[in-house]
C-alpha cells in the first residue's frame, strides 16, 4: 500500500484519566450540557441507559395490562371488563412485552456494554445509534396513542389474517398495530447493522474473534440473525395495511389468495424473534454467571457455537406454530423434529453454567441468586418447549393455558430474570452505586416465588384444556382455583418488581460507591472508571486474552494484555477499526460529533407514519421530502472521514 | 336412553385411563422414566382433577386417535418433569455443596479457578440429553404417521363443520340428499366408529377441538381441512374453539355425543323429522311469530324459516346447551338469551331485538315444541 497523508502511525503510551491526553478527550467527546445536548447526543452510554429505562417503561405498562387481565380471569364468569376491553387489554400486553419491552431492554445492554467489552469509544454509527433510539421511543407513543383513541390493537399480538383485515376489523386498532411495527422494525434492522459492524470491525487490537466477551455473541448473532428476519415482518405489516387501506387482496381468500401466508411470514421472523429476545439474556448469562462462580465459563467455544447454531436452527422451526394448520405428514415430521433437536444447543448453555458453578466457587450474591433462578426457569421454560416441539401433542397443547405458560416461562424467565441480574450486576458501572444487597435478597425471592406461583399453574390449567384468549370461563371445568392462585402469583411477582425500582431508587443516590471493578470481573468494561468516563479508554488497550482482568492470575500464557499502555487517539472524535477475524488494526474512524439531526429525522420519519395513519396523504408526501432532505445534510460526505493506521502491534 | 347425557365423570376416567394406557408403553425400555413421570405428573394436578369436573382436560383419552398421542403425552411430561428435578438437584447441590462465597464477599482479589475444569459435564450432559432428544423426535414422527390418517384410509361417518363467528355448523352428509341434515353445536356419532370431519369456516379462522378424542385443526378461510377421530365408548365430549377469533372466542364450545349405533340411528332418524303442521291457529300464530322475529337468520326444518345466518334450530329442545355451549338449555335461559343476547355474549351477532312479552311467549312456546 502506497503510504499517503491519510496514513498515521498512532502512538503507544501509558496514561490514566488523571492525564492531558483525558482531558483532551474528555473535551473531545464529553456531551454538552443543556437542553440541546441532552437532544442531541450521541454517546452510547446515554443512549444504552435511554433505551433501558425506556423498555422498563413498557415493562410497567404491560405490567399494568396483565394485572387486570389477571383480576377479570381471577374467577370464573366475572365481568370487571368486556370482551373488547379485554381483547385489547391481552393484545397490548402481548405486543408491549414482546415487541416494545423484551428486546429493546437487551438492545440497551448491548448499546451501553458492547463498546466497552470491546475495549472502543462508541458505537460504529453513532449518530444512527441516536436515531435508532428516537425511532423506538416514537414507535411506542405511536402505538400508545391508539389507547387515547379507544382502539387499541385487538386482535392479538400474532395478528391473524382475516379477524385483523378490515372486514372483520374496520377500526383504526390494527393501523396502528401494523404503523407502530412497521416503524420500529426500522429501529429493529438499523440498531442490527450497527451491532453487527461494531462488533466486526471495532474490536480492540488483539480481541480476535475467539477472545470475543461471551456475551457479544449472543449480540452478534442475533443481529446477524435479525437482518434476516425483519423483512419478512416488515412485509407483512405492510401488506396488512395495504389490504387495509386499498384493498390490496394479498391475505384474502377471495381475491385469489390465501389467509395463512399471514402465518408464514409472520412466524418466519417470529421464531428468530424470540431467539433474539432471549440469545443476548442469555449470553448476559454466561458473562455474569463466571464472575459470580470465581472462573472462566466452562466451554466457552460451545457455548458460542451453541449461540450461533440455535439462532440457524431458529430459521427451520417456524411451522411449530401451525401444527395445527392442516399441513402435510412430511412437513410436520421434518418441523417437529427440528424443533425437538434445537434444544441440544440449549442444553450447551446448560450444562456449561452447571459445571460453572460446580467447578467454581459461586458468591451468593443477588445476581448470582438471579443467575440461578434463571437457569431453573430456564429448564421449565425449555422442556415445555420441547414438548410442543412433538407435534401430536401439540395438537393438544398448542392455544391453551400450557403454551401461556411456556411462553412466560421464556419471556420472564429467559428474558427479565437475567436482566433483572445484568442490572444489579451492571447497575454500579452505569451509576458508580451498588445496589442494596438486603433489598436485594428479598428482590429475587419475591419474584422468583411470585412468578412460579403465578405461572407454574398455568401448565395444569393448560392440561385440564383452559383455551388461551379468552376473557372468562366458566365455572366446574376445573380452572377455577388455579387460576385464583395465578392472579395471586401474578400480584406477588409484581411487587418484586416493584421493589426493584425501589431499590434502584434508593441506590442511585444512596448506594454504596462501587469503584472500577466491585465484583472483581474479567472483561473490559470493569477497566474503567464506574461510570465510565465519556471517552471510556483513554488509551485503546491491547488485547492477550479472553479474561484481561484476570488473566494475571490465571497463568495462561506469557503474553499479558495491556491495558494502561495503548494506542493514542486524539486527533479528534476517534476510534480504531480492526479486521474482523483476527483484530488487526487496519483504520482510524473518525466519529461524529453530536447531532440534533437524528433527532429531527426521527420525527420527520414519525410525521410520514403519523400522516399515512390519518390518510392526510399529502402531509405524508411533505414529511418524505423531508427525511429525504435530512439525510442528505447527515450523510454529506465530509473530508478526512478515515485514516488508515498504519500499524502492528 | 338418557344415561348418555350425564357429565362423563373424568376425575374417575383420567384415573383409570392413565393405569390403562400403561400397557401401550410398559414394556418400552423408557419404562421407569415414564413411571416416574406419571407418577409426578399425577401429583400435578391430583387436587383439581380429583376436587372437580374437567370436561376439557386432555391428561386422559378416550378414542383410537387419541390414545397414541396421549402416551406419548405422558412419556414426555414424565421426561420433562424428571429433567426439571435433576436440573434444581444440580443447581442446589452446587450452590449449596459448602464451597460456596457469601455475598458480601467481594471486593477483594479473589482466587479464580482454572477455566480447563469442567468441560466433561458438557460431553456427558449434552450427550445423554441428545440421545432422550433423539428417541423423542422418533416416537413423535412414528406417533404422528400412526394418527395421521384414519385406520384403512376411510371413516364410518362423514360430517362437514363450518366455524362460525360464535357457532358451530355440523352437516351430515349422505349421498342422499333426503338424508342430508344440519344441526349446531352438539355433534352425535356412533361410539367405536371412526368420524371424519371436514372443515371450513364462513368467516375467521377457527380451531376444532375435542381434547378427550382429537387433538386441534385449524378452520381456515380458502382451504378445506381434515380431521377424525372415534370415541371408544359412549359418552359426551367436550370440545371448544381454540384458534382466537374475536369478541366471543370464548363462548364457542360444543359437545361430541357418543352413543351405541342404535341410539344413534335413532337420533339420526328423528334429526330428519320436519317440525309437524300446527295442529291449532294459535299453535299457527305461534310459528308466525317465530318466523317473523327470527326466521330471517334461523331455520326450523319444515316451517318457514330459512335463515343461514345462525344456527339451525330444528329440534333445538333436544339439545343440552344454547349459545354454542354459553347457557344450559332451560326454559329460564332460553328466554333470558332471546331476550337480550348481548347480555350473555357480547358483541355476538345476535341482536337485541326488543320482543314485546307476547312476543317472547309465542316465540319460546313455539321453540319448546321443537323436540
Amino acid at each position: 500500500m502506497t503510504v499517503t497523508s491519510y496514513e498515521r502511525i498512532p502512538e503507544i503510551v501509558a496514561a490514566d484519566h488523571d492525564s492531558a491526553i483525558a482531558r483532551r478527550l474528555e473535551a473531545l467527546w464529553q456531551t454538552k450540557p443543556g437542553i440541546v445536548g441532552w437532544f442531541s447526543t450521541v454517546d452510547h452510554k446515554r443512549i444504552g441507559i435511554r433505551y433501558i429505562m425506556t423498555a422498563l417503561l413498557f415493562l410497567l405498562a404491560g405490567g399494568i395490562e396483565a394485572l387486570i387481565l389477571r383480576l377479570q380471569l381471577a374467577q370464573p364468569e366475572l365481568r370487571l371488563l368486556t370482551p373488547e376491553q379485554y381483547d385489547q387489554l391481552f393484545t397490548m400486553h402481548g405486543i408491549t412485552m414482546i415487541l416494545w419491552y423484551a428486546f429493546p431492554v437487551l438492545t440497551g445492554f448491548s448499546v451501553y456494554l458492547q463498546p466497552i467489552l470491546l475495549g472502543t469509544r462508541d458505537m460504529a454509527f453513532p449518530r444512527l445509534n441516536a436515531f435508532t433510539y428516537w425511532i423506538f421511543l416514537s414507535s411506542g407513543i405511536l402505538l400508545y396513542a391508539s389507547f387515547a383513541l379507544g382502539a387499541a390493537p385487538n386482535a392479538g399480538w400474532f395478528n391473524y389474517t382475516p379477524y385483523s383485515s378490515l372486514a372483520f376489523n374496520p377500526g383504526m386498532n390494527i393501523d396502528f398495530y401494523a404503523l407502530a411495527n412497521i416503524l420500529l422494525g426500522i429501529s429493529t434492522t438499523l440498531g442490527s447493522i450497527n451491532f453487527v459492524v461494531t462488533i466486526l470491525r471495532e474490536r480492540a487490537p488483539g480481541m480476535s474473534i475467539n477472545r470475543l466477551p461471551i456475551m457479544s455473541w449472543g449480540t452478534l448473532t442475533t443481529s446477524v440473525g435479525l437482518l434476516f428476519a425483519m423483512p419478512s415482518v416488515t412485509l407483512a405489516f405492510f401488506f396488512l395495511w395495504m389490504d387495509r387501506q386499498f384493498g390490496s387482496h394479498i391475505f384474502h381468500s377471495a381475491g385469489g389468495s390465501q389467509p395463512l401466508l399471514w402465518q408464514h411470514l409472520f412466524w418466519i421472523w417470529g421464531h428468530p424473534w424470540v431467539y433474539a429476545i432471549v440469545l443476548p439474556a442469555i449470553s448476559m448469562i454466561s458473562q455474569i454467571l463466571p464472575v459470580n462462580c470465581r472462573r472462566p465459563l466452562v466451554g466457552y467455544t460451545a457455548v458460542a457455537l451453541a449461540t450461533v447454531l440455535t439462532m440457524v436452527l431458529g430459521f427451520g422451526v417456524w411451522l411449530h406454530h401451525m401444527f395445527a394448520t392442516g399441513l402435510s405428514t412430511l412437513a410436520l415430521s421434518f418441523f417437529g423434529a427440528v424443533s425437538i433437536l434445537i434444544v441440544i444447543p440449549s442444553a450447551v448453555s446448560f450444562f456449561a453454567w452447571i459445571a460453572t458453578i460446580w467447578t467454581g466457587r459461586p458468591v451468593l450474591n443477588t445476581s448470582f441468586l438471579f443467575c440461578a433462578g434463571f437457569i431453573v426457569v430456564f429448564v421449565i421454560g425449555g422442556v415445555s418447549g420441547f414438548m410442543t416441539g412433538a407435534v401430536p401433542v401439540d395438537w393438544q397443547l398448542t392455544d391453551t393455558y400450557f403454551v401461556v405458560a411456556h411462553i412466560h416461562y421464556v419471556l420472564i424467565g429467559w428474558n427479565l430474570f437475567a436482566v433483572v441480574a445484568g442490572i444489579y450486576h451492571w447497575f454500579p458501572k452505569m451509576t458508580g452505586r451498588l445496589l442494596d444487597e438486603r433489598l436485594g435478597v428479598w428482590n429475587f425471592w419475591l419474584m422468583f416465588i411470585g412468578f412460579n406461583v403465578g405461572f407454574f399453574p398455568m401448565h395444569i390449567s393448560g392440561l385440564l384444556g383452559m383455551p388461551r384468549r379468552v376473557y372468562t370461563y366458566p365455572p366446574a371445568m376445573g380452572w377455577d382455583s388455579l387460576n385464583l392462585i395465578t392472579t395471586i402469583g401474578s400480584y406477588l411477582f409484581a411487587l418484586g418488581v416493584a421493589l426493584l425500582l425501589v431499590n434502584v431508587a434508593i441506590s442511585r443516590r444512596r448506594g454504596r460507591i462501587a469503584g472500577r471493578n466491585p465484583w472483581d470481573a474479567d472483561s473490559l468494561e470493569w477497566a474503567t472508571p464506574s461510570p465510565p468516563a465519556a471517552y471510556n479508554f483513554v488509551v485503546i488497550p491491547v488485547i492477550a486474552s479472553r479474561w484481561p482482568l484476570w488473566e494475571a492470575r490465571l497463568q495462561m500464557g506469557s503474553q499479558l494484555s495491556s491495558l494502561d499502555r495503548g494506542l493514542v487517539l486524539d486527533h479528534g472524535k476517534e476510534v480504531l477499526a480492526s479486521s474482523s477475524v483476527d483484530a488487526e488494526p487496519e483504520v482510524i474512524l473518525k466519529m461524529p460529533e453530536d447531532s440534533i439531526l437524528p433527532l429531527a429525522c426521527a420525527i420527520a420519519v414519525t410525521v410520514v407514519f403519523v400522516a399515512a395513519l390519518l390518510h392526510v396523504w399529502w402531509l405524508a408526501g411533505i414529511a418524505t421530502l423531508v427525511v429525504a432532505l435530512l439525510a442528505l445534510v447527515w450523510l454529506w460526505p465530509r473530508d478526512r472521514l478515515a485514516q488508515t493506521a498504519g500499524m502492528h502491534p | 336412553m338418557l344415561s348418555f347425557l350425564r357429565p362423563v365423570d373424568t376425575s374417575r376416567v383420567s384415573w383409570r385411563g392413565i393405569q390403562s394406557s400403561f400397557p401401550a408403553y410398559a414394556r418400552s425400555p423408557a419404562r421407569a422414566l415414564v413411571t416416574l413421570g406419571a407418577a409426578f405428573g399425577l401429583l400435578l394436578p391430583a387436587p383439581c382433577v380429583a376436587s372437580a369436573q374437567t370436561p376439557l382436560s386432555y391428561l386422559s383419552a378416550q378414542g383410537e386417535r387419541a390414545y397414541p398421542i396421549n402416551s406419548l403425552l405422558w412419556a414426555l411430561l414424565g421426561i420433562s418433569i424428571a429433567v426439571i428435578i435433576i436440573s434444581i438437584v444440580f443447581v442446589l447441590l452446587g450452590t449449596l455443596r459448602g464451597n460456596a462465597l457469601p455475598g458480601n464477599a467481594l471486593p477483594g482479589r479473589l482466587m479464580v479457578e482454572s477455566p480447563r475444569r469442567g468441560i466433561g459435564w458438557i460431553v456427558v450432559g449434552v450427550g445423554t440429553s441428545t440421545a432422550v432428544l433423539f428417541g423423542a423426535a422418533v416416537w413423535t414422527v412414528v406417533t404422528l404417521a400412526a394418527v395421521s390418517s384414519p385406520p384403512g384410509g376411510h371413516a364410518d361417518l362423514y360430517l362437514e363443520v363450518t366455524g362460525h363467528q360464535w357457532w358451530w355448523e355440523v352437516l351430515y352428509k349422505d349421498p342422499s340428499p333426503s338424508l342430508t341434515f344440519k344441526t349446531a353445536n352438539e355433534i352425535h356419532i356412533p361410539a367405536g366408529r371412526t368420524v371424519s370431519v371436514a372443515l371450513r369456516t364462513a368467516d375467521v379462522i377457527h380451531s376444532f377441538w375435542v381434547p378427550s378424542l382429537t387433538g386441534k385443526t385449524d378452520l381456515i378461510p380458502g382451504q378445506i381441512n381434515q380431521t377424525w377421530f372415534s370415541a371408544s365408548s359412549s359418552g359426551v365430549y367436550r370440545g371448544q374453539c381454540t384458534e382466537y377469533c374475536g369478541r366471543q372466542h370464548a363462548h364457542m364450545a360444543f359437545e361430541v355425543f357418543a352413543d351405541d349405533t342404535a341410539a344413534f340411528k335413532a337420533w339420526r332418524d328423528h334429526a330428519l323429522q320436519l317440525v309437524p303442521a300446527p295442529v291449532s291457529a294459535e299453535a299457527a300464530a305461534d310459528v308466525d311469530a317465530f318466523v317473523r322475529k327470527c326466521g330471517a337468520c334461523h331455520a326450523v326444518g319444515g316451517t318457514r324459516a330459512g335463515g343461514i345466518l345462525g344456527p339451525d334450530l330444528s329440534h333445538l329442545m333436544s339439545r343440552r346447551t344454547i349459545a354454542a355451549g354459553a347457557l344450559p338449555n332451560s326454559i329460564g335461559h332460553l328466554s333470558a338469551w332471546i331476550a337480550d343476547p348481548q347480555h350473555v355474549k357480547p358483541g355476538a351477532y345476535m341482536p337485541r331485538l326488543d320482543v314485546t312479552g307476547p312476543e317472547l311467549t309465542r316465540i319460546r312456546r313455539f321453540l319448546l315444541t321443537l323436540q
